[in-house]
């Protein structure tokens, strides 16, 4: 998938889990990854994030290295 | 079965719990109290001969055929219009109720015509019956007088006729058109000798009326009849069976002579209808033997080839080896499928399982991708179980109904029929809505509140509702402590109650007055049992799955959960979305909801299934499409649906396609995603074959094989033989084995068996050992979860905005004489009242483009552009554009783009920025598009390459 759109979808997760306190919004965007994103969706977040992760939300970085 | 004659007993049944004992013709009989004389004495099975009056609407006590006699009472009472009393002594048969009778029978005949022989009701006429019944033998007033027998004949519907002449204006049509559809489009013009049935003095075609047909079937004599009826004569058999068209999920009974549809007749034992239809289910059936149905297998190597028809054989070895060829090449996970929400349950749990299992992925989904998914995601959240929570009948006991996102009256005709007699009588209505949808005001229904939001505002219009029940104190607090999280509950009250939330603040989103929101609020907490309904427009949203967990919000917040009257109940898009749901399609999950990380789940699977299955989730068909571009997914099997029509953003779904090399469409007709396909299996329509559809409310219904499939097999058999060839073996005889392994697999389907569904007629999940005759109303007393749990619910505006080069907002949907792409409906007459796609237009934003009404029109986004005729129209507001997308060389979907729901990648489809324009032709897409589809859809023939439909 295109990166920006990666970076969009994986942002929109961040957004609905920031409204929760910083752990349960992690532990939220982590868990929701993991159960929804196919394994070579997860592969190429990594991937975006071991090249820097431009535009990603904090929480989404957080989260990845969780999973 | 023979032609199954449904028992009309006159009258409606009666509510009334307590119990009336009277005699009838001395025979004793015990009836509810506020049961008419008529219907006790049917229920008695003592027939009184009657013209004016049937079940499905009031006692009216006009034709004065049902007159009976009553120890006690003076004079001859209609038995339709007299209640039973306790000891009442009743007789039907008398020398004088016999002479009154004959002599009404006679003057009725004496103004019709006599051509029983060759009229089209011959043998299904009351009219008939009753001059047998009373005797009549002779007609003493001659013809010579003024009579009707001249009157017009109607034949500007489609579907039937209104043959003025042979109508004894018993007012039947009229009150079923008011009491059971609610449309009121027919009434009784004149007085005296003058008196006719109008269609408001229209040809029925230019009236209101929407042709559900409830007319029709009142109707005691020919004066209404279907025009199939007319050219083939009255059918002899009846297979009872579930519509194929919208979630409503309406029982008919398709009513045959020998393997020739003569019509289909809503069952009035039909849970979800009783004995109602729309124009859809009654009559749009010609797709099932239209022309351009594919009754061979097809294959070709390039999708620019012609299709060449090979053997059920040849076509299946072919599909398996390619599949094989492409995982063996590019892994495992190269490959997957697409159950379809229009095939059965059956069907869809065998796709589902043949790509768990033969495949070994779980690289599936269902189109419910683009509809409901949120719906599950969100109440499976809060309320622990992703489904509505009630039953359709529960509407009956509702205060308040707040429609959000949803227009029944065109998407679920017959349930919206069925709120608005609920309305009739008092209940109050709340509607959420961009567009003045016809329920916020139609004959007798007027909602109290019409929100008017902009398109993308529902979370902060629900928040909003949410903050004003909160801090006016008007929230059910005991019902929260007894059956919610506590802990959810103070962080979700903590937020609501934040001044961003309230309607004043929220007022520059939603586009709403404030004043309004707070009316709205008190309204739907305080007026009594609150029922919330929604559609697509709650769900294909950025925050579709956000603006569910709303809702179920609000439901808690007040206690509207657990008994009849209230609840979440979203109306489900097509036939078996709810099903196809359950089934196990979606790319996470199993069926019943279980994730498929679930080890204990995952291995009584693998027992069962005797295969290992993968423990990862799949993909979604967006990332489906997005792995082919990226050339990590090279082939798909898709059952009975259409993603080029029906999805998001065209041009990307057929790039992604066109990096496929293996895409085998199962389908009855050539559809779009067929001009990509490299195999094309034939598919079996409804009626065609043996299963199980589940609508809205979770009610399983059967689906009964009421002809031969048509193209030699069912679709269950098709997609075994694929998974035989595949080397995974099936070996199922009949869909009730695979319902068999359902219930074996599933907990809450455990107690559903064939036979079940035979002897009670329907059942709703769960249906298992605490509820082996299933289950109307959910969380009653306590949640599936246990616990109820508030969500959070931020507002976050999409990123989907106006811009000076796109300063409109979209908003696709669905009419009512269409279906989804229109493969069935378009295929039938009623394109006579939807030929084309329109764009429909606010007449402000109209004429600053200098746009008139069926002007052509470009539609532009960012994804792309078509041209369609403009519709100027005041139910849109300033700034918003509609349209359908139920017609292929439309495009609609061209301009839709790939933003998606948070959770689920439901497409976006309510929100899209955009620009319109005076158009001087078709757009290039749909030029290019044309000339491909032409290309594409080529048949070998005889060595002679046809293009389709030639």
């Amino acid at each position: 998938m295109k990166p920006k759109l990666m970076v969009h979808m994986a942002n929109q997760i961040a957004d609905f889990f920031a409204a929760y306190p910083h752990e349960e919004a992690v532990a939220g965007v982590a868990d929701h990854l993991k159960k929804f994103w196919e394994p070579r969706m997860m592969r190429q977040l990594h991937e975006y994030i071991a090249q820097g992760g431009e535009g990603l939300h904090a929480l989404v970085l957080e989260a990845a290295q969780k999973n | 079965m023979p032609l199954l004659q449904e028992t009309d007993y006159g009258t409606p049944l009666s509510v009334i719990n307590t119990l009336v004992t009277l005699e009838i013709d001395g025979q004793p009989v015990t009836v509810p109290a506020g049961t008419s004389v008529m219907r006790a004495a049917v229920e008695a099975g003592i027939g009184i001969p009657k013209l004016c009056a049937t079940d499905s609407v009031k006692a009216f006590g006009s034709c004065r055929l049902c007159l009976v006699e009553i120890d006690g009472k003076r004079g001859t009472p209609a038995s339709c219009t007299t209640t039973v009393e306790p000891g009442m002594h009743v007789r039907t048969q008398t020398p004088k109720l016999a002479k009154l009778r004959r002599g009404v029978m006679e003057l009725y005949i004496s103004d019709h015509p006599l051509d029983c022989l060759t009229c089209s009701a011959n043998g299904d006429c009351e009219l008939q019956d009753m001059a047998g019944a009373v005797g009549l033998r002779e007609v003493r007033y001659g013809y010579a007088g003024e009579n009707h027998l001249s009157a017009p004949k109607d034949e500007s519907n489609p579907y039937f006729t209104f043959e003025a002449s042979k109508c004894i204006v018993c007012s039947r049509c009229v009150r079923a058109c008011e009491e059971v559809q609610g449309t009121f489009a027919l009434t009784i013009q004149g007085r005296g000798f003058e008196s006719k049935v109008s269609a408001g003095g229209k040809p029925f075609l230019d009236s209101e009326c929407v042709s559900c047909g409830a007319c029709v079937q009142a109707c005691p004599t020919a004066t209404l009849n279907e025009k199939s009826v007319i050219q083939m004569g009255v059918p002899e058999r009846s297979v009872i069976t579930t519509c194929a068209y919208c979630g409503v999920g309406c029982t008919f009974k398709a009513e045959l002579q020998g393997d020739q549809v003569v019509r289909m007749v809503p069952h009035k034992d039909g849970k979800a209808n009783h004995g109602h239809s729309c124009v859809k289910g009654r009559f749009a059936i010609g797709y099932a033997t239209h022309k351009d149905r594919i009754l061979n297998p097809m294959i070709r190597a390039k999708i620019s080839d012609p299709w060449r028809e090979v053997s059920w054989e040849d076509a299946i070895s072919h599909a398996a080896s390619e599949f094989k060829r492409i995982q063996a090449k590019y892994g495992r996970d190269s490959v997957g499928g697409i159950t379809s929400s229009r095939c059965t349950n059956e069907e869809t749990y065998l796709v589902q399982k043949m790509i768990r299992a033969a495949f070994g992925n779980n690289n599936v989904d269902t189109c419910a991708r683009v509809c409901h998914s949120p719906t599950g995601y969100g109440l499976k959240a809060t309320f622990g179980t992703s489904a509505g929570t009630q039953d359709f009948d529960s509407v009956e006991e509702a205060d308040v109904m707040m429609v959000i996102g949803a227009n029944p009256t065109d998407a679920h005709p017959v349930f919206a029929s069925q709120m608005k007699r609920r309305l009739r009588e008092g209940a109050k209505l709340i509607i959420v809505d961009p567009r003045r949808i016809d329920l916020v005001e139609t004959p007798h229904v007027k909602a109290d509140y019409h929100l008017a939001l902009q398109p993308g505002a529902n979370v902060a219009v629900i928040n909003a509702l949410a903050h004003v029940i909160v801090t006016e104190g008007l929230a059910a607090e005991d019902d929260i402590k007894e059956r919610c999280d506590a802990k959810a509950f103070e962080l979700w009250r903590t937020f609501i109650v934040q001044e961003k939330n309230s309607p004043e603040s929220l007022e520059s989103v939603t586009g709403i007055p404030a004043a309004e929101i707070r009316g709205a609020a008190r309204l739907y907490a305080t007026g009594g049992n609150a029922a919330i309904y929604y559609g697509l427009g709650v769900t294909e949203h950025s925050q579709g799955s956000t603006m569910v967990m709303g809702m179920a919000n609000l439901a808690m917040l007040t206690g509207n959960l657990g008994r009849r009257g209230v609840g979440v109940n979203p109306l489900r898009g097509q036939n078996n979305v709810q099903g196809a749901c359950d089934m196990g399609s979606f790319p996470h999950e199993f069926s019943g909801y279980r994730h498929v990380s679930d080890d204990s789940t995952r291995k009584m699977l693998e027992q069962d299934w005797h295969v290992a299955l993968d423990g990862e989730p799949g993909l979604r068909i967006p990332n489906m499409l997005d792995a082919a571009v990226d050339g990590t997914f090279k082939g798909l099997y898709v059952q009975g649906e259409d993603i080029v029509q029906s999805d998001p953003n065209t041009k990307h779904v057929t790039a992604g396609l066109e990096a496929m090399e293996c895409v085998v469409v199962q389908d009855l007709f050539l559809n779009e995603t067929a001009n990509y396909a490299h195999v094309f299996l034939p598919g079996s329509s409804f009626l065609e074959k043996d299963g199980t559809f589940t609508n809205a409310e979770r009610r399983i219904g059967r689906v009964r094989k009421a002809i031969a499939p048509m193209a030699g097999l069912e679709d269950w058999q098709a997609t075994m033989a694929l998974s035989n060839a595949l080397g995974y073996p099936m070996n199922y005889t009949h869909p009730s084995e695979i319902m068999d392994e359902i219930a074996r697999l599933t907990p809450t389907f455990a107690g559903v068996t064939y036979q079940k569904l035979d002897e009670l007629g329907s059942v709703q999940w769960p249906c298992n050992e605490e509820a082996p005759e299933g289950t109307p109303i959910m969380h009653i007393g306590k949640f599936a979860s246990g616990k109820g749990k508030f969500m959070l619910t931020e507002f976050v505006p999409t990123d989907e905005r106006s811009t000076a080069r796109f300063p409109l907002i979209l908003t696709t949907g669905r009419i009512l004489s269409q279906y989804n792409v229109g493969a069935q409906t378009a295929r039938t007459p009623n394109n006579i009242w939807h030929s084309e796609d329109v764009l429909e237009i606010h007449p402000s934003d109209a004429e600053n483009r200098g746009i008139r009404d069926g002007d052509l029109v470009s539609l532009a986004s960012r994804s792309g552009d078509i041209a369609l005729p403009a519709k100027i129209s005041e139910r849109m507001q300033p700034g918003v554009v509609y349209t359908t997308f139920h017609h292929a060389m439309t495009g609609a979907n061209v301009v839709t783009t790939e933003f998606s729901d948070w959770a689920t990648n439901c497409p976006e489809y309510k929100v899209t920025a955009v620009q319109v324009q005076l158009a001087k032709k078709t757009s290039e897409w749909q030029q290019r598009y044309g000339e491909m589809r032409r290309q594409n859809t080529r048949i070998l023939e005889d060595d002679a390459v046809m293009a389709h439909g030639d």
